[in-house]
């Protein structure tokens, strides 16, 4: 609602401010050239004018004292927090002298350029790495690439395309359109929706989903508010996902539940995946996961007894050495009951219009910057040549070799690093003193960032300061709609966007020239597939679904033959079909079937190292008002999840000694972290889980403590290197061993 | 005037705090005040735990009389992420309470 002369701008919401995966419609509220307030836009069909609290708090964010707002350079010692402000000419111009200095005698991919998660910083990044011409985009520190990437590979070879939950967020009318029907049972493997909008999907799409019968299979460690409402809860041990999804393929296809039609028409190699599965009968995955039998069977006759139904998955699939194997057989589930691309099922999922944000898959990387140059690149890309997957799904470095290679400068030294909004050490790197280490080798390193934080502190020679959404013009087309960011108000002081901070950059360093003037210029170009423009998007509210019949709208495309390059029928797999043996997989010297492997470190993996550490970890829990490693620094948020806590049952806790809210170590081989006690019966009392991504703006942020990161960061007992076969999928993020020591003194 | 009151059908409230966070933009309240706070009940039942959330108005609560005066949603309502929420003549909320048993009604000053 406008008060006084308030100004309102429509915008889509999908980069630094609120954090965003996903892409609310907003109404920004200015005044005198201020954003004095962030409101959901109601006609939008992507969050129908809610938000969650980090898009609430916005104006704080922007206007934070904290917040860096002009270009500084570092003058002490690095780490020794001692900056001076420069101007931006003086920035680029070092920059550039640099970078050109390093490409002239090392090559241009001793540069490495480096993102947190995916928003939409992976254009303007990629965009200026390729004009700069190194092959090496990475998120540092994310050992097995382990977020959301070993999902989309498992797919991309099963079935060709990407699936998520139907919640209607394909159709513009939503729940209103009339071809849309809820799923009957809905499993919610691995994750808390409620706390954002994780891989682009609104959490709350659930609870929407709830409130119009959608029943519940939860699967989770832990009891949580969609387990109490579930008809199901499997409580599985940390890290054993896989065996049962193997568990339930098993019940399916022994009981002879699955879509025989389906399966019959459109699956090549049941036969095989029918053998593999033999070897998991529910009493066996009652030993590996702790889930009795009996449930386990229940939830494989429900979902595959109830079409349509639907799977929606979270991080902790990815977060295993197995974490492409894991995902190939969820995909399997939803395969061979038939619920893909179907109403209430498993659609599939495209950007809208066809548009690239930026190159998520080999396949777009080559639509963009033509074949020539895919193939020279992956010749220098680090990991490229070791692991096939990597090779051939997407344009990323594997990140535990980036490291390795950092380390040994073998086959070739890195240099220099462009880090744009990510928080390595504190936030995603697993063993982050190992990256650190490894990063403090480095000749120059440029953070972009919006304040100070671990990372920046700890290695910054220049620090650029970008901006939020509503200081920036941007595009989104992860899945859908097709949207765009529309500037409500100048940059923050000297504050730059992304895109204009690349844009420039880029035109410094392309070897070839640079074919646009204006950020404008180039997203009205990005955005020709879809016949639109920024403007024309901009006046109808700032998005647009794709018409029907296009080939990004459901349903049943398989059918309609609008999912292959050659408008045959069919899935975009080498054999055509949904591949449950993986002719991909077994290409890239894969098992093409599924199978279990236990977590690295568990009370059956390392019986010894148990007795020492006799409770499992799990990492990452999220909190609704942070985004990762953000937001601590705003008060609004800050004063509704105020301290890092560990969560401990209570019979535990007895056990131990600890009291509620007692501050305690959380310890391992590896390290020690000190959190406060959380006591509640929603914990498993053999399972702790701690969230990530903590460390104190209000300390100090010069070395060594570096606003406490070592004190606080779970992540100092997660350990790197232990990627699994694919390349994808990796390390003890969610499962590995600690115990939990008072704290004397 | 009729009174006018909140309804929380908090059966679907997940907890995600953003009632309050809606509440302290509208109002720019800072140093904890706020319209709304989100509290954690959790019960051990027989063979289940249950997780519920209870939303509860605190003093500062004007049910938006700003933007309620101008035919607008209080913050909360709008943003409320569960949609579990309403405003209007606590007459009527009770009726709707008939229906929604896990539900609430507050009609602060
Ligand atoms: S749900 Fe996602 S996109 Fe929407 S406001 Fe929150 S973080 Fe931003
Ligand atoms: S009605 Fe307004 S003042 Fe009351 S809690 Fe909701 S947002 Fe706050
Ligand atoms: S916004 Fe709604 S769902 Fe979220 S905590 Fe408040 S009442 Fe509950």
């Amino acid at each position: 609602m406008a008060k006084g002369n308030e100004k309102i701008v429509n915008s889509t919401m999908w980069s630094a401010g609120c954090g965003s995966h996903g892409g609310c419609g907003c109404e920004i509220y200015v005044q005198d050239g201020k954003v004095v307030r962030v409101e959901g836009d109601k006609n939008h069909p992507f969050n129908m004018g809610r938000l969650c609290p980090k898009g609430l708090a916005i104006p704080q964010y922007m206007y934070h004292p904290d917040r860096v707002t002009h270009p500084l350079k570092r003058v002490g010692e690095r780490g020794e927090g001692k900056w001076q402000r420069i101007t931006w000419d003086e920035a680029l111009d070092t920059i550039e002298k640099k970078f050109k200095d390093i490409r002239e005698k090392h090559g241009a991919e001793s540069v490495i350029f480096c993102q947190g998660t995916g928003r939409d910083i992976g254009g303007p990044i990629t965009f200026l790495m390729y004009a700069y011409g190194s092959p090496n985009w990475v998120q540092v520190g994310l050992a097995g690439h382990a977020c959301y990437t070993p999902r989309l590979g498992a797919m991309f070879a099963t079935q060709g395309h990407y699936s998520v939950l139907d919640a209607s967020q394909f159709l513009e009318k939503r729940y209103d359109s009339p071809e849309w029907t809820p799923p009957k049972y809905i499993i919610l493997w691995a994750q808390n929706p409620a706390a954002g909008c994780f891989d682009g999907f609104y959490g709350h799409w659930i609870v929407d989903c709830m409130k119009r019968g959608s029943k519940l299979i939860v699967i989770d460690p832990c009891h949580n508010w969609f387990t109490s409402r579930a008809e199901v809860h499997l409580q599985n041990r940390p890290g054993t996902d896989g065996a049962i999804a193997l568990g339930m393929l098993n019940v399916i296809i022994n009981e002879g539940i699955y879509d025989k039609e389906f399966v019959d028409k459109w699956c090549y190699g049941f036969d095989e995946l029918k053998e593999r599965v033999q070897e998991y009968p529910p009493e066996k995955v009652e030993k590996i996961t702790w889930v009795p039998k009996e449930l386990l069977i229940q939830a494989a006759r429900l979902y595959a007894g109830n079409k349509p139904s639907a799977i929606q998955w979270g991080e902790p699939v990815d977060a295993m050495p197995a974490g492409t194997v894991v995902a190939q057989a969820i995909n399997q589930l939803w395969a061979i009951t038939g619920n893909i691309d179907n109403p209430g099922g498993n659609v599939i999922a495209r950007n809208s219009h066809g548009v690239t944000t930026y190159p998520f898959s080999s396949a777009e990387l080559t639509k963009l910057y033509g074949e020539d140059l895919v193939k020279k690149l992956n010749e220098k890309r680090i990991g490229a040549n070791d692991y096939p997957m990597i090779k051939n799904f997407r344009g990323w470095v594997q990140p535990d070799v980036l490291i390795e290679q950092m380390e040994t400068g073998k086959p070739y030294e890195v240099k220099a690093a462009w880090i744009q909004t990510s928080n390595i050490i504190g936030g995603q790197a697993a063993d982050p003193r190992r990256h650190y280490n490894a990063m403090k080798k480095l000749d120059f390193v440029v953070v972009v960032d919006l304040f100070q934080n671990p990372t920046s502190m700890a290695l910054a020679d220049i620090f650029l300061p970008a901006t939020t959404f509503c200081e920036k013009e941007s595009f989104r087309s992860w899945w859908q709609p097709l949207g765009v960011t529309v500037k409500a108000v100048d940059g923050v002081d000297e504050s730059r966007s992304d895109w204009e901070i690349n844009l420039e950059m880029a035109k410094r360093l392309a070897t070839n020239p640079i074919k646009y003037n204006t950020v404008r210029e180039l997203i009205d170009d990005r955005l020709k597939d879809g016949n639109t423009n920024f403007e024309k998007l901009k006046a109808k509210g700032c998005w647009e679904y794709p018409p029907e019949g296009h080939f990004t709208r459901p349903y049943y495309r398989y059918e309609k033959g609008l999912l292959r390059g050659d408008g045959q029928p069919g899935f975009d797999t080498p054999t055509g079909k949904v591949e449950l043996y993986s002719t991909r997989y077994e290409e890239w010297g894969l098992d093409p079937l599924p199978y279990y492997e236990e977590p690295k470190e568990s009370p059956a993996a390392t019986p010894e190292l148990y007795k020492k550490y006799p409770l499992i970890l799990t990492t990452g829990r999220r909190s609704p008002v942070f985004f990762h490693s953000e937001h601590r620094m705003i008060p609004w948020l800050r004063e509704l999840d105020p301290d890092p806590k560990f969560e401990i049952n209570d019979k535990t806790a007895e056990e131990l000694g600890v009291s509620n809210g007692e501050w305690a170590y959380i310890e391992n081989q590896r390290g020690k972290v000190k959190m406060k006690a959380k006591i509640t019966p929603t914990a498993h009392p053999k399972v702790i889980t701690a969230p990530h991504g903590w460390w104190l703006p209000e300390t100090e942020g010069k070395e060594p403590n570096l606003f406490s990161t070592w004190e606080y960061n779970i992540n100092n007992l997660t350990s790197m290197g232990n990627q699994g076969k694919s390349g994808f999928g990796g390390t003890d993020y969610r499962s590995s061993l600690c115990r939990i020591t008072k704290i004397k003194d | 005037m009729p009174r006018n009151g909140l309804f929380i059908e908090y059966e679907y409230c997940t907890g995600c705090h953003a009632c309050e966070v809606a509440c302290k933009q509208e109002h720019n309240f800072s140093d904890g005040m706020c319209g709304i706070r989100v509290d954690e009940l959790v019960t051990a039942g027989p063979d289940k735990v249950h997780v519920d959330f209870i939303p509860i108005t605190t003093r500062f609560c004007d049910l938006c009389a700003e933007r309620t005066a101008k035919g607008e949603q209080p913050a909360c309502v709008k943003h409320c992420q569960a949609i579990c929420m309403a405003y209007g003549p606590v007459t009527e909320l009770v009726k709707a309470m008939e229906d929604k048993p896990r539900s609430l009604i507050f009609a602060p000053k």
